[in-house]
């Protein structure tokens, strides 16, 4: 069996990569994608500790963040759809409605 | 006495039916076909005249000097007392009619000559807008002329007096939309209020000398409960309370002739008459020539019983009547439009019947009255045919030779021309001779009437000058119609010769009334008015008649037969024989000529005395309103207020917003640093995440280290 270290180091390369996504990346929708990488190094976590710990628990909730990645998925395009409309963009710098 | 028939105690419908004909054309003329309206209005004129016509016969009958019937309707303005000079007096008027020969007169004259022209107005009309309501205006009218001339007293005299004013305003200004037709109409009505109030003062001053208003108390069942002026007067005088000459007499003489000389068109007040022909022409037939401006005449005949006894109001009524005589005629003479030359022989007739009334010949006056009646309306109606078979034109200028296409017109028009002119055995001669006779009568017992009579006859000249150069000029000589006219010249309608033909034979024959006069005997005509004019009688004065032999008669109608063919050759001398001359004789004396033209400036004169002036106060009152009660007064205090405002909003704005703005300026510049951070951009907010994370890393660092050492 492979040591948990190394799902760890996996996990945190993903969130860091996904971090340095959401905060770097203008386009909004590599900013979701970006996200999406975050909840997935969460999920490893989740998996590799459950394996650890020989529960099952652990596996079940990636089972729900799977399931809530898709609803945010979803949830977030369907803004940036109605945004683009709007303002016919999808750079993050210029969405600044929620100044002050 | 006999009881009164049914049509002296229905004398009442007379004035009734053109009233209910004019009050159905106020309500539903609208709606009404022109049949409907021919079946009302002319039918009613017709009722009224044959129940006057009744009324005359049966009064007719009767002895002389019970030809009075007085019938009380209403006690109008109920008795109350009042100081006169006969002492305290319960003051009453009535809404009643008096018919007595005088009325008589009229009434025939009203009636008869209004149902004529309302006759031929349905000719005259038929093409023209606002048919229904023209005849209410007109039936209006005759309902105001038979109340004015059966009133049995000054006040509702004074209410028909009005009630014509105002019909003749209307019917001057029929033809609203077109300037000089409202102007002419206002121009009436003006002129007349000042006329009007005159004889309202009149009215006044004769109630307050005489403590009443009605005429008489002849013609009543119980005349000893009424009171009437010709009773008290003959008092007055029988008690040497008032004598013959007395100042009243002399000042309500005057006042009630200003107003006479306002309706009448007597100098100065006779400018609206000539103005008042933009009327169509049936109006200025039955209004403006034969009936309402005959009224002051009728006015000071009725009140003859007080003009006797002032013979200086006699005077002025005399020497008034004879200058506009002459005056008028004179620019009778030169005038181009048809209906100005008639409107000026109206005004110049007036005068002769002024003076007949001024010289003490009032039958005379109302004589001619009568006879000018028919020939005048039939001259205008002849005009008014003219007119509509030339399609509306009016210059003389214009025409000629009309006798060829308009024949029935032509010899109607000729009928009356030498009817005014004064030809014997035209009605005009008589009338007229009977007033120049006794004008010459009077100046056998006083020489400054000679004058007069000179006047008068000059003027039957002139009369004779200007009606037959307008004969000639329109139906004689050559046609100087533009040929493109000339094809449409037809004769008028049945409607509108008939009339003509029906006046014309009263033109001839009305002043046979007078024929006895011929060899020497006393009018008959004269003889009828006696008792509604003989006055009141007085030891103090009186006015004499000479009486001349048959010799001086006849010499003197030889002298009018004379000047009226004088007045005739020069007209045809003028006009028909050398048609060129008239155009030199102008030329030779043009400033004459143009004198007579702009007849005398008369109008520009009254204008820059009288119109300006008023206008200028207007200006000036208009200026005040403008800029003293406007500008001081509401500008003024609408300055003030926003000068006020002014400092309000200044306070307002600068102390207490401030202070409301600097409560919200302190937190907002506390809030600065903060807000620095709310960029609004969700990346930076997950920076924010980040860096707490770090925090909360950095912080608990060393358990995450020895969690971590913990797994294998």
């Amino acid at each position: 069996m492979m040591p948990i270290g190394h799902y760890l180091f996996l996990s945190l390369a993903l969130l860091l990569i996904g971090s340095f996504g959401v905060i770097a990346r203008r386009n909004v929708i590599i900013v979701l994608m970006s996200i999406e990488l975050i909840l997935n190094a969460v999920n490893i976590n989740l998996v590799a500790f459950s394996r650890y710990y020989g529960e099952v628990a652990g596996q079940v909730f990636a089972l729900f963040i799977i399931a809530d990645a898709a609803a945010e998925a979803a949830v977030g395009l369907g803004i940036m759809i109605a945004f683009f409309r709007n303002r016919e963009t999808v750079l993050a710098d210029e969405m600044d409605l929620l100044k002050w | 006495m006999n009881a009164p028939g049914y049509f002296l105690t229905h004398l009442w419908l007379i004035p009734l039916f053109p009233l209910a004909g004019a009050v159905t054309m106020f309500f539903i003329g609208r709606h009404l076909p022109k049949s409907a309206v021919n079946f009302f209005c002319v039918g009613s004129v017709l009722l009224s005249f044959l129940h006057a016509l009744g009324a005359v016969l049966s009064l007719f009958v009767l002895p002389p000097n019970q030809r009075f019937y007085q019938q009380i309707l209403y006690q109008w303005v109920t008795p109350g007392p009042m100081p006169s000079a006969v002492g305290m007096v319960n003051f009453a008027a009535d809404w009643g009619h008096l018919l007595d020969p005088l009325s008589c007169v009229m009434v025939i004259v009203v009636t008869g000559v209004g149902f004529l022209i309302h006759i031929y107005s349905m000719g005259y009309m038929a093409h023209e807008g606002g048919y229904y309501r023209f005849f209410g205006y007109m039936n209006l009218f005759m309902f105001s002329m038979l109340t004015l001339v059966l009133a049995n007293n000054l006040v509702l005299l004074f209410v028909g007096w009005e009630g014509v004013g105002l019909c003749s305003y209307l019917l001057i200004g029929f033809y609203f939309l077109k300037k000089s037709a409202s102007d002419a109409g206002k121009k009436a009505f003006m002129v007349n209020r000042i006329g009007d109030a005159g004889f309202l003062l009149g009215i006044l001053l004769v109630s307050a000398t005489f403590g009443t208003v009605r005429f008489t108390a002849n013609g009543l069942a119980n005349p000893a409960a009424f009171n009437g002026i010709v009773e008290t007067l003959g008092r007055l005088v029988m008690q040497h309370q008032l004598n013959y000459g007395a100042p009243l007499f002399t000042t309500i003489a005057l006042l009630l002739f200003v107003g006479a000389a306002g309706k009448s068109a007597q100098i100065p007040l006779y400018v609206w008459l000539p103005d008042a022909m933009e009327g169509p022409t049936p109006v200025s037939a039955l209004i403006h020539a034969a009936t309402m401006v005959t009224a002051g005449v009728y006015m000071v005949a009725r009140m003859s019983a007080i003009y006797q006894l002032a013979p200086l109001a006699m005077d002025v009524v005399a020497i008034v009547g004879a200058a506009t005589a002459i005056f008028a005629a004179t620019m009778a003479v030169v005038q181009t439009d048809i209906k100005k030359v008639l409107a000026y022989s109206t005004v110049s007739q007036l005068g002769y019947m002024f003076l007949a009334l001024g010289v003490g010949a009032f039958a005379a006056g109302i004589f001619h009255l009568m006879t000018h009646a028919f020939f005048k309306a039939l001259l205008f109606l002849g005009a008014g045919s003219v007119i509509h078979s030339l399609g509306g034109e009016q210059d003389v200028r214009k025409m000629g030779a009309l006798r060829y296409t308009i024949p029935a017109t032509w010899i109607t028009f000729w009928i009356g021309t030498v009817a005014i002119a004064g030809i014997p055995p035209f009605s005009g001669f008589f009338s007229k001779d009977e007033i120049l006779g006794h004008a010459f009568n009077r100046a056998a017992m006083l020489d400054r009437y000679l004058f007069l009579w000179a006047v008068g006859l000059i003027t039957a000249g002139l009369t004779a000058l200007y009606m037959f150069r307008l004969l000639f000029e329109i139906f004689h000589g050559m046609s100087r119609i533009p040929v493109e006219a000339e094809g449409h010249i037809h004769e008028s309608p049945k409607t509108m010769t008939v009339p003509l033909a029906i006046l014309a034979f009263f033109s001839i024959v009305s002043g046979w009334l007078a024929l006895p006069v011929l060899w020497g005997e006393e009018s008959p005509f004269e003889r009828f008015l006696e008792p509604s004019l003989h006055g009141v009688e007085t030891d103090t004065g009186k006015i004499f008649f000479a009486h001349h032999g048959m010799l001086v008669e006849l010499a003197l109608m030889a002298a009018s037969i004379a000047f009226a063919l004088l007045g005739l050759w020069l007209a045809r001398k003028l006009y028909v024989e050398n048609p060129k001359l008239h155009a030199r004789l102008a030329a030779s004396w043009p400033r004459l000529h143009r004198l007579l033209l702009h007849k005398y400036y008369v109008d520009e004169i009254y204008d820059a005395l009288f119109v300006n002036r008023v206008k200028d106060l207007s200006t000036a009152l208009g200026l005040f309103d403008s800029k003293v009660i406007d500008g001081l007064g509401v500008d003024g205090s609408g300055w003030l207020t926003r000068a006020f405002s002014r400092i309000s909003m200044w306070w307002d704005k600068w102390v207490v917003d401030g202070l409301v703005n600097l409560l919200g300026w302190v937190p907002k510049s506390l809030s600065m640093p903060v807000r620095m951070f709310q960029t609004g951009v969700f990346s930076t907010y997950a920076v924010f995440i980040l860096i707490g994370l770090a925090v909360l890393l950095g912080y608990y660092g060393r358990h995450v280290q020895t969690f971590v050492r913990s797994l294998h």
